[in-house]
């Protein structure tokens, strides 16, 4: 199965993870894991998701997702787990 | 499970050090494309590669959206084409349109650049070979994305000093032909000792006749994220300093590793090797001659430099060698000067001079690497310094290459500039007390005593 870890890096402000977690439910994702920090205002979030049963492919989703951060002020980014994995993982 | 640290870690690499995936290179045997019938032959060509190469381009696109992870050149090397028109070009202009078929095609499929214009008489040249040489100029003048590679000698076989001769002449000839565009045309133009079969960098790459009908090479990068590594260990002591190099090269190579095998798993083409070469561009940040700096240098060029380059050159491919199946092509950190900011800077300050260079080229991939001098510099000279460099190489046993640009009209003083990767360059002085006879005495340089090891 494959995994997705979707980020969001920026200023912290009111909504940002509703606004991204109803696109997510929308498009049928599940989210597996979030971790998030705040230091000095600046928000860093981390999702590990799950998109199979998702009817867009990850590269429409990535676009999309991108859009939504524009809107926010924020950078989101999708990308497929396996580019950390090999990364960090022997 | 990945965790918030590492992701960032990545991310930051890539939008902060210019980390990215240099090159996906296809190599395409075009052995099947020979025929008498030079018409044929260019159809032959045409198809075969149009075929194989249709989603390259789309395939590269996909994976680097996917993962996150720029790819900055998707590429094309073949067959060297004096084998595949040995049969059916009987004249130089004969392999030019074969040259014009590589470019047509080539930007059909949406490829940067297609290596393999190539000729490799290390030993010897048949009259094929021979007409491939004299036939570069107008290739090279007449397309925008052929490259072309010569292989002049190597440690088993002696340098070819016949071909030696002709390649001065023919990079100078090849500038006069592109004086219009700075000599852009001897940008496109290398020569080799030790040539790799498998290399995924241009200009040098081509498909060896030693390889699969289609196979899928990559290029990592990194020098911007080796830099950085660096910064944070600055004053420790060399045991510090190399483990840093090792675990950032493998970590960097591992991206390289996983991008290759998506490629060819997609694209249904056998996974070739990975080239663990540091490539730098003329971006900030994304120079190898800055890491030198950040090891403890004021310039590249100051005494220190080829130590100092002789460990990074060893501590990337320990790294790397583990974080892939296959490893390959020329593996190790280049110096280009117009295509590094700091060996620009380097040389604007004084500190680095064409001696200099060639002494790096010693401990490191590959060769005296887009080097602009003057216009004016002797055919005889030119073939010199290919001459001293292929020794280095052919001793070695390692790969060495010249990648020279005699700008045409320009002298010591001026700048050249070729755009996008290719950089832009302070022209070098060149020593110019003259090797006339040395190089007009013919024949070859013969193998060296250590390569007769059976």
């Amino acid at each position: 199965m494959k995994k997705t870890i979707i980020t969001v890096v920026g200023r912290d402000g009111v909504g940002i993870i509703a606004k991204i977690c109803t696109y997510l439910a929308n498009n049928n994702i599940n989210i597996e894991d979030i971790s998030q920090t705040i230091t000095g205002g600046f928000f860093n979030m981390m999702m590990i998701t799950d998109m199979n049963q998702s009817q867009k492919n990850i590269g429409d989703i990535s676009d999309e997702l991108a859009q939504i951060g524009e809107e926010i002020g924020v950078v989101i980014k999708c990308q497929r787990e396996e580019i950390f994995d090999s990364m960090h993982r022997i | 499970m990945i965790n918030i640290n590492e992701v960032s870690e990545t991310n930051e690499m890539i939008e902060k050090e210019n980390l990215d995936v240099r090159t996906i290179t296809m190599g395409i045997s075009l052995l099947d494309c020979i025929d008498s019938d030079n018409e044929k032959v260019k159809k032959n060509i045409y198809d075969k590669i149009y075929n194989y190469a249709a989603n390259l381009v789309k395939t590269g696109k996909e994976i680097e959206k996917e993962f996150g992870i720029p790819i900055v050149n998707k590429r094309i090397s073949v067959t060297p084409i004096s084998l595949i028109g040995a049969a059916s070009c009987k004249t130089t202009s004969d392999f030019v349109d074969l040259a014009l078929v590589l470019d047509n095609v080539a930007k059909d499929v949406g490829v940067n650049f297609i290596g393999g214009y190539s000729a490799l008489v290390s030993k010897g040249m048949t009259p094929a070979e021979e007409l491939l040489i004299k036939s570069i100029p107008e290739a090279l003048s007449k397309t925008d994305r052929v490259c072309s590679s010569i292989n002049l000698g190597s440690t088993k076989t002696g340098i070819n000093m016949d071909a030696v001769k002709l390649m001065g002449e023919i990079i100078k000839e090849t500038a006069e032909k592109t004086k219009e565009s700075d000599s852009l045309g001897c940008a496109k133009l290398v020569v080799f000792c030790n040539a790799p079969d498998d290399n995924p960098f241009m200009a040098g790459a081509f498909h060896g006749v030693t390889e699969a009908d289609c196979i899928i090479n990559v290029g990592v990068s990194g020098p911007g994220v080796v830099k950085t590594a660096l910064e944070k260990v600055r004053g420790e002591n060399f045991e510090v300093l190399c483990e840093t190099i090792k675990k950032t090269a493998f970590k960097v190579t591992r991206v390289g590793q996983l991008v290759a095998k998506e490629a060819s798993e997609r694209l249904n083409v056998p996974f070739g090797i990975v080239d663990l070469s540091l490539a730098p561009t003329p971006a900030i940040g994304d120079s190898v001659a800055d890491i030198l700096c950040e090891i403890g240098l004021e310039y590249a060029g100051a005494p220190g430099t080829t130590a100092a380059l002789a460990l990074l050159n060893d501590q990337v491919k320990k790294g790397g060698v583990m974080a892939s199946s296959y490893v390959g092509g020329l593996s190790g950190a280049f110096i280009p000067v117009s295509e590094d900011q700091g060996m620009i800077n380097a040389v604007e300050a004084g500190a680095l001079t064409l001696e200099k260079l060639e002494a790096m080229t010693c401990v490191c991939s590959v060769g005296l690497d887009m080097i602009a001098i003057p216009g004016d510099t002797r055919a005889t000279t030119i073939s010199g310094i290919i001459a001293d460099e292929l020794a280095i190489g052919m001793v070695n046993q390692k790969t060495t290459a010249v990648r020279i640009i005699p700008v045409v009209g320009k002298d010591v003083g001026d700048t050249v500039e070729f755009g996008g990767l290719l950089g832009h360059a302070p022209i070098m002085p060149v020593n110019m007390f003259s090797c006339d006879a040395f190089i007009n005495r013919g024949g070859r340089i013969p193998a060296p005593i250590h390569s007769f090891k059976n």
